[in-house]
């Protein structure tokens, strides 16, 4: 049994792999068109699209890695998912379609300069929103007979509410990011956006786990009632300890920048770390909730799986240049490392 | 009237995939035109190197983004809109896709933040190592995409298992019966389509900027590449043409407007208005038994019909057959200007050529049209089926309610049918603006974290000047 299921564990492991490095880095990147409304000048906005205008292709090619995926490694699950969040999904693209062409055409214009910024925040937010969605649907769980195409049971309450709870995490990424990224003024306002927003983020969690943990009692019974549950209540613990460093890291950038003082290079950049690592507790508490299924209680994913003759064939593949992406994405940021301030070229 | 989601969801898909199609077909040879500028300048240190590959760089960025942001958008229609066509293809197509996101998509992603925004922070041999990454990136794009799109046209290498297609020779799945031909040739028609949008901005601007010095080398280059390109380009899709015949003689039948079930001695139909009622042409114009002479090397070469199959398994003839003639058209105008620019350049006129320069101009959008045109031909040539002659396209559509279908094609026919012109907008604008003058571009170059850059720079230009 345990080779059998090698293969597909594998992928299923990726595709988890794929998500998390798309919601991270994607995260902060659609999180800048969050925050957009709350920068006003037009300096502002500059630094805010210039932080991200040199990684914003990679980080969307994520969520294309986690589609073909889904599509190659897991056909069944891409098939159903896909038709089932149609109009979810349909407007993640045109909101992403928005936001992306802002990057290319708002450097370059002068009087639809505003319509640009609307088009990057509005676009990104969308996104955003419809992803929380369908993050939604994945922990609520799908009624298996209405798996049929025409339902609209991604709208509930609980997702609308995931749907915010993601935009604020995405925001707060984007927060952290800039407090690593920026000096001075933006940076204060980010470190200050960013401490409100963690505490949202942090009850969103909470509620989140908590409505799952009553609505579902397989899901309760892994938590507690499993052999693991001692180990799993690690997730949590670890999740209120980096939120406690991550609020008092931005606590210490404000009142350094208040003090006059020279601001702690580390305080600056381990909040971006501090909140990916919450992402990251976040994300393996759903795993745990959701394994082995990758539409809950219907589709797992080895029932989902493709046949070994197109998992072995893409597996070299992933071997050889996942490696490679990694490192090369690595470079492309080390080239751009520092402040943005200090790179003020176009191209 | 009752609407129809099946037909919704495949005039999404055909509207998305046209809007699509457009972005790449210009960069692919974009990126490589700019890399052999920017190789050229490291080389021999001519200014007017950096300047067209400055220039061109941003028109570059901005198609580039567009077809970024509505490439996403096909990743996804697949499972939205063809469900069932992923379930049962998914084990074929995924990994082909698969290793096109991790051989291609990346690589240009990551190499593109250096190539548009790391002049001043990566070394002169560096960067240009960028852009040269970034084009073979959109090759190695190109070469997954057909090879998935050729499979359906000719699979091969795979074994149905309970209505599932599964692999049993990725060798055979990937170099598929037509997939060389096809590759090689959307590769031409690409690097062809961006080679006219150069050529025609040359054109326009050696009559109407003051950068008559870009202007002319990049309508130099341009008429040479067309000359070798074009011809070439007759040349494989012939060969793509003999490859139909062999694999698709229904798609053929449509291109040519046969009916018989088989005919010797098949003329090459000029112009003609098919009828599929009627089963015939009318208003045929035609150069008698040509089109046997050019798909049998005989004369008196038999070919099979559109009557060699029921109705139900004819694609939709006049659009193939129209959309043949207009890419074929528009093919053979491209050689001819190819060849009279050659000729005007060995008169010695052709920098003055004042009414040859106008007509250059207007054919910017010939490559694009004619790669539609193309992609129309074959496409529609497949229908009814969706993996020839295995699994037809109505059959495999997700039962979506056709309101909802009909949301998003009109979200996109409004957001595309923005996009488009605001792109337009975008390209005319750059072009007016004409590339930055040399001196900004030496003084931009020089960056305060690479000064590698700027002593590399500094070293290439001198020589450069002095010889003026």
């Amino acid at each position: 049994m345990e080779l059998q299921l090698g293969l597909p564990l594998f992928y299923f492991l990726l595709l988890g792999f794929a998500i998390l490095m798309y919601v991270l880095l994607d995260g902060f990147d659609l999180g800048m068109g969050i925050l957009y409304p709350w920068f006003n000048t037009d300096a502002e906005h500059d630094h805010l699209m210039r932080s991200i205008s040199h990684v914003w292709d990679g980080n969307e090619t994520w969520l294309v890695f986690g589609g073909v995926i889904l599509f190659g490694a897991f056909p069944l699950a891409y098939a159903s998912i896909a038709s089932l969040l149609y109009l979810p999904i349909m407007l993640m693209l045109i909101g992403l379609i928005f936001r992306g062409v802002a990057f290319e055409y708002r450097f370059k214009s002068h009087t639809s300069k505003v319509w640009w910024n609307r088009a990057f925040a509005a676009g990104s937010s969308l996104a955003a929103f419809c992803q929380g969605l369908m993050l939604g649907v994945i922990v609520q769980g799908v009624d298996g007979s209405s798996l049929t195409q025409s339902s609209l049971q991604w709208l509930t309450p609980f997702s609308l509410f995931t749907a915010l709870a993601v935009m604020a995490g995405y925001a707060l990424l984007a927060c952290t990011y800039l407090t690593m990224k920026s000096r001075g003024a933006i940076q204060q306002k980010a470190a200050r956006y960013g401490q409100r927003l963690l505490i949202f983020v942090m009850l969103a969690m909470l509620l989140v786990s908590l409505w799952t943990l009553y609505q579902q009692p397989d899901i309760r019974s892994r938590w507690f009632g499993g052999v693991y549950s001692l180990a799993l209540m690690v997730l949590p613990l670890l999740a209120v300890l980096a939120a406690r460093l991550l609020f008092r890291d931005l606590a210490r950038v404000q009142r350094q920048f208040g003090a006059e003082q020279a601001i702690n290079n580390r305080h600056e950049s381990r909040p971006f770390w501090l909140s990916a690592s919450l992402f990251l507790l976040a994300f393996a508490g759903l795993v745990v909730g959701l394994y082995p299924y990758l539409l809950p209680q219907q589709l797992s994913f080895y029932a989902a799986a493709a046949p070994d003759s197109s998992l072995g064939f893409m597996l070299p593949g992933v071997m050889i240049f996942l490696p490679l992406i990694l490192a090369y994405t690595l470079w492309g940021y080390h080239i751009f490392r520092g402040k943005i301030e200090d790179y003020e070229e176009g191209y | 009237m009752e609407l129809d989601a099946a037909l919704l969801s495949r005039l999404q898909f055909a509207f998305t995939i046209s809007f699509h199609i457009i972005f790449p077909s210009i960069t692919i040879g974009l990126a490589t035109l700019i890399a052999i500028w920017e190789g050229l300048w490291l080389k021999t240190a001519n200014p007017v190197y950096l300047q067209l590959a400055k220039f061109w760089i941003k028109p570059f960025a901005i198609t580039f983004g567009m077809g970024v942001v509505s490439g996403i958008v096909l990743s996804y229609e697949f499972g939205t809109n063809f469900s069932e066509f992923s379930r049962i293809t998914g084990a074929v197509l995924g990994p082909l896709m698969a290793y096109e996101v991790l051989t291609a998509f990346f690589l240009e992603a990551g190499f593109l933040g250096i190539m548009l925004f790391g002049w001043q922070r990566v070394g002169p041999k560096l960067h240009f190592l960028s852009t040269v990454v970034v084009a073979v990136g959109t090759w190695i794009s190109a070469f997954w995409i057909i090879a998935a799109n050729s499979w359906m046209q000719t699979p091969a290498g795979h074994r149905i298992v309970d209505g599932i297609f599964q692999v049993d020779s990725w060798w055979q799945v990937i170099f598929n019966p037509s997939m060389p031909y096809r590759f090689s040739h959307m590769l031409l028609a690409a690097f062809i389509t961006a080679t006219f949008v150069v050529l025609a901005t040359s054109a326009w601007q050696l009559r109407h900027s003051e950068h008559k010095a870009m202007a002319r080398k990049g309508l130099s280059m341009t008429l040479w590449l067309a000359l070798l390109l074009t011809p070439l380009q007759a040349f494989v899709g012939d060969l793509h043409g003999l490859n139909v015949k062999q694999h698709q003689p229904v798609k053929l039948a449509a291109m040519e407007g046969i009916w018989p079930e088989r005919e010797a001695g098949v003329p090459l139909l000029l112009f003609a208005v098919p009828d599929k009622v009627a089963e015939k042409n009318h208003f045929e114009l035609a150069i008698p038994k040509l089109a046997s002479l050019i798909l049998t090397h005989d004369a008196d070469g038999e070919l099979a019909g559109l009557k060699s199959v029921p109705a139900a398994d004819r694609p939709n003839v006049p659009v193939v057959f129209f959309s043949f003639r207009v890419m074929v058209g528009i093919g053979v105008l491209m050689i001819l200007v190819a060849l009279f620019g050659a000729y005007l350049r060995w008169c010695g006129t052709l920098y003055h050529s004042r009414w040859f320069l106008t007509f250059c101009s207007y054919l910017a959008p010939s490559g694009i049209i004619a790669v539609l045109a193309g992609w129309y031909v074959v496409e529609v040539g497949r229908q009814p089926w969706i993996v020839y002659g295995l699994l037809r396209t109505v059959d495999v559509v997700t039962p979506l309610p056709a309101e909802r279908v009909l949301f998003s094609l009109t979200l996109f026919v409004l957001t595309y049918s923005l996009l488009f012109g605001v792109y337009l907008y975008f390209m005319r604008k750059l072009i007016r603006k004409g590339p930055p003058p040399l001196e900004q571009l030496h003084q931009q170059l020089i960056g305060v974290k690479a000064s590698g850059y700027a002593v590399a720079l500094a070293k290439q230009l001198t020589p450069a000047q002095e010889q003026k």
